[in-house]
């Protein structure tokens, strides 16, 4: 994109931090395809998650369309049989999560923020950098071909549960189930080494005078969620490689028959698979903190008290793993314990929306955009929050389990995580990162054409579950008690709006590209905010700072409406 | 090699030198990869009572595998004397015992070599049934740390020869020590439980 250009400002000398490559010229492939400067990689991050969420986007409009309107011809796909179906239910819930929910939340805003928020001028370890961005486009690149092939691509739902997944004589994929399995290890293998990056440059790499409680909420939350990935995601990874040998060797981890158990997969999975949620969601709620005390001009309410819920979230999150499992055959007196955990995790993150309330009382509140999408977040993730309620009490879970009312659940969840989070966080952090700012009336309609629709997706999906719709069906015309009109029509409203808001996201992506290549320049400090990253030229040059201009850090990042000052904010480098 | 390094790289907030902050964290993740295999394997060899009446554990070689905990033993000593040279600043002798430490481990995989090659030709494969699964699966991961731990080592002897990133020869020396006790882990639930 034409836009990064103006990165690399002349002024600073070319070779610095390309260690390797120190002594000639930069041409394009080695300035925005093999850099280590951390700005670049999180552009690539960044645009290959906005790429996959349209690949996303896609497979959930071809496969809502067979939904509504059974067995008809799908405008830019064709007539749709069921195995396509599962493939694109499956890729769908794969690539949205992994390729496009962690690499935007957690890379592209990791990457981007953690140096400029901490005062400092790249990742610790720069090299290892780029190479978590090229294990990562890797794994794109082969979860996308696994869905190319002419097989067809892995159906087995993304939690991928052997048998069906082990097997290639039941799922009749036998090269796309094990592409598949390899490009999600692979995936893992990247954030890993991105979030060891991330933890040290944290710890070591602050701006002096930085202290613990120093550190603005979005950089605490993607820390805590690249230490709850890494602590988590290790039997899955012990997972995929049983999951490839039963698939590609013969062995019998999870196949009875031969001495395994496919519940053991479930495990494995889960243990990582719930965190996951966690790691998604602090990111997100570390940008709705952010944003919210700058257009609300007012400290965080309890900042303190924030970072500890959200430790208390990821601890309790390593206990409620089974709460997917209630009717996969475990223990009853297991199913109660895990009913008890899962119901205490929401009082961490229903602290964390009574802080947001708080933070907004009385403070002097601006709808900006930024705010707009913040202030979603809270209101779509408390519905998701609260159906979790009906879904982690291990008696109702029976009734809803692989119902509609889960496939309403979790997007009302994952949703405002990774799209909302995310187009609060871009429209915030756009104007320092392409040093101009986005259209806010463009904005603004992009947003109500996004919310609104949003809603009216997932609100008829909750009452096709309580209906008791099952999840995996192709065709509900098979199924006489299912395709009353009534029912048929809700699934009509749900696949109409999905089109309208899969519409709308042309607006955004002309905003984005015509401001960043047109709009009003944006200066150092749009927002008036108090955080590093404001202190710098937009976008900041090779470096972030000049060498000898690097920052110091005097007070905590929410200064705002101090009394006596002039300004109502108090930059966090400003000597007292 | 650098010409310039990032500020970032040479700060220490911590107090903890960023590499060595970075191995612990590494050895955090594989913790858990590692506890993820065992806990599997210990809970399917409780569940499954009918492993023991296979008498899998008689079939594992105690005798391989006691020679090869004593190797890697070893050449987890000479991983110390290597840290302990580079401390007083001879580079030359840090490499030296890097060198031991990394024939040690090609020791361990020789007699690995060895000792699965004799088990697969009598029909001990990976599909035999449960517990050759696992046997393979663990020991196989744990080969790959070998290897992987090999590699870096041979990578930081050649700097440390010339006296170069000293204090990289404690962060592989900590990571060895990992794949060592990986191995104590392994040795007795693959071939002293009976």
């Amino acid at each position: 994109m034409s836009d990064i250009e103006t990165h690399d400002t002349p002024s600073h000398d070319a070779g610095h931090g390309h260690d390797d490559h120190g002594h000639h010229e930069q041409n394009w492939f080695m300035k925005y395809c093999w850099s280590t400067d951390h700005k670049i990689i999180a552009m690539q991050y960044l645009f290959t998650g906005m790429f996959m969420a349209l690949v996303g986007g896609f497979f959930a409009y071809a496969f809502r369309m067979q939904l509504a309107f059974p067995g008809i011809h799908i405008p830019g796909w064709g007539i749709m049989n069921s195995a396509e179906y599962n493939s694109l239910v499956t890729n769908h819930g794969t690539i949205m999560i992994f390729w496009v929910a962690m690499p935007v939340l957690i890379a592209a805003f990791g990457n981007y923020l953690i140096p400029l928020m901490v005062g400092c001028d790249d990742m610790v370890f720069p090299r290892l950098n780029r190479l978590s961005y090229q294990i990562f486009l890797l794994s794109a690149i082969i979860i996308l071909v696994s869905v190319a092939l002419p097989e067809g691509g892995f159906g087995g739902a993304w939690t991928a549960y052997p048998p069906l997944s082990s097997q290639a004589e039941y799922n009749l994929r036998p090269t796309s189930q094990t592409l598949w399995v390899v490009a999600v290890a692979l995936e893992f293998a990247a954030f890993l080494l991105g979030g060891i990056n991330f933890i040290v440059t944290v710890m070591n790499s602050r701006a002096p005078g930085m202290k613990m409680f120093d550190i603005p909420a979005v950089i605490w939350m993607i820390v805590i969620a690249s230490i709850l990935f890494m602590l988590s995601v290790g039997p899955l990874i012990a997972g995929a490689i049983m999951l490839i040998f039963d698939q590609t060797l013969g062995t019998g981890f999870f196949d009875p028959a031969q001495g395994g158990d496919p519940v053991l997969w479930q495990h494995l999975f889960w243990f990582f698979g719930h965190p996951e949620v966690y790691v998604v969601l602090l990111p997100a709620c570390g940008i709705t903190a952010d944003i919210m005390a700058t257009f609300a001009r007012k400290k965080i309410f309890g900042y303190r008290t924030f970072i500890y819920t959200a430790f208390a979230t990821g601890i309790l999150s390593f206990f409620v793993w089974a709460h997917h499992q209630f009717i996969s055959g475990v223990d009853p007196r297991m199913a109660n314990i895990f009913t008890v955990t899962t119901l205490l995790i929401s009082v961490p993150i229903a602290e964390m929306c009574f802080l947001f309330i708080a933070t907004l009382w009385g403070g002097s509140i601006r709808l900006t955009t930024p705010m707009l999408w913040a202030l979603s977040f809270v209101a779509c993730f408390l519905i998701g929050g609260v159906t979790g309620i009906f879904l982690g009490a291990s008696g109702s879970d029976i009734w809803f389990h692989d119902t509609y009312f889960v496939v309403a659940h979790f997007h009302y969840t994952f949703y405002p995580i990774a799209i909302i989070g995310t187009f609060a966080g871009l429209t915030y952090w756009f104007p320092k990162m392409f040093g101009r700012m986005m259209n806010e009336t463009w904005g603004k309609v992009h947003f109500w054409l996004t919310i609104i629709p949003f809603n009216f997706i997932f609100i008829p999906m909750f009452f096709l579950g309580l209906a008791g719709q099952h999840r995996r069906i192709y065709s509900y015309e098979l199924f006489p008690e299912l395709s009353v009109p009534f029912l048929q029509n809700l699934r009509i409203l749900a696949t109409v709006s999905l089109v309208m808001m899969l519409s709308a996201q042309i607006i955004f992506l002309a905003n984005f590209i015509i401001s960043a290549l047109r709009g009003p320049k944006a200066g150092k400090n749009p927002w008036r905010a108090n955080t590093l990253e404001w202190t710098t030229p937009s976008p900041p040059g090779h470096g972030n700072w000049h060498p000898d201009e690097m920052p110091s850090c005097y007070r905590g990042p929410y200064e705002y409406s101090t009394p006596g000052r002039d300004t109502d904010y108090w930059p966090q480098n400003e000597p007292a | 090699m650098a010409s310039t390094r990032p500020i970032a790289t040479t700060r220490a907030g911590t107090g903890i030198q960023t590499g060595k902050l970075a191995v612990w964290w590494l050895l955090a993740s594989e913790v858990v990869i590692f506890g993820g295999v065992l806990a599997a394997y210990v809970m399917h060899r409780l569940a499954h009572p009918e492993w023991a009446e296979w008498g899998f554990a008689n079939q594992t070689s105690l005798k391989f595998g006691a020679t090869n905990t004593f190797v890697l033993l070893t050449s987890s000593l000479f991983a110390v004397l290597a840290h302990n040279r580079a401390e007083m600043g001879d580079g030359k002798g840090a490499a030296k015992w890097l060198w031991l430490t990394i024939l040690g481990a090609l020791m361990f995989l020789g007699i690995k070599s060895v000792e699965w090659t004799q088990e697969i030709s009598h029909g001990f494969t990976i599909t035999k049934n449960g517990f050759w699964n696992f046997y393979y699966v663990a020991a196989g991961i744990h080969a790959s740390h070998v290897v992987a731990g090999a590699i870096a080592m041979a990578v930081v002897a050649i700097d440390a020869a010339k006296g170069k990133d000293l204090q990289r020869v404690e962060c592989v020396g900590i990571y060895w020590h990992f794949v060592d006790i990986v191995w104590i882990f392994l040795f007795p639930l693959l071939y002293i439980a009976k």
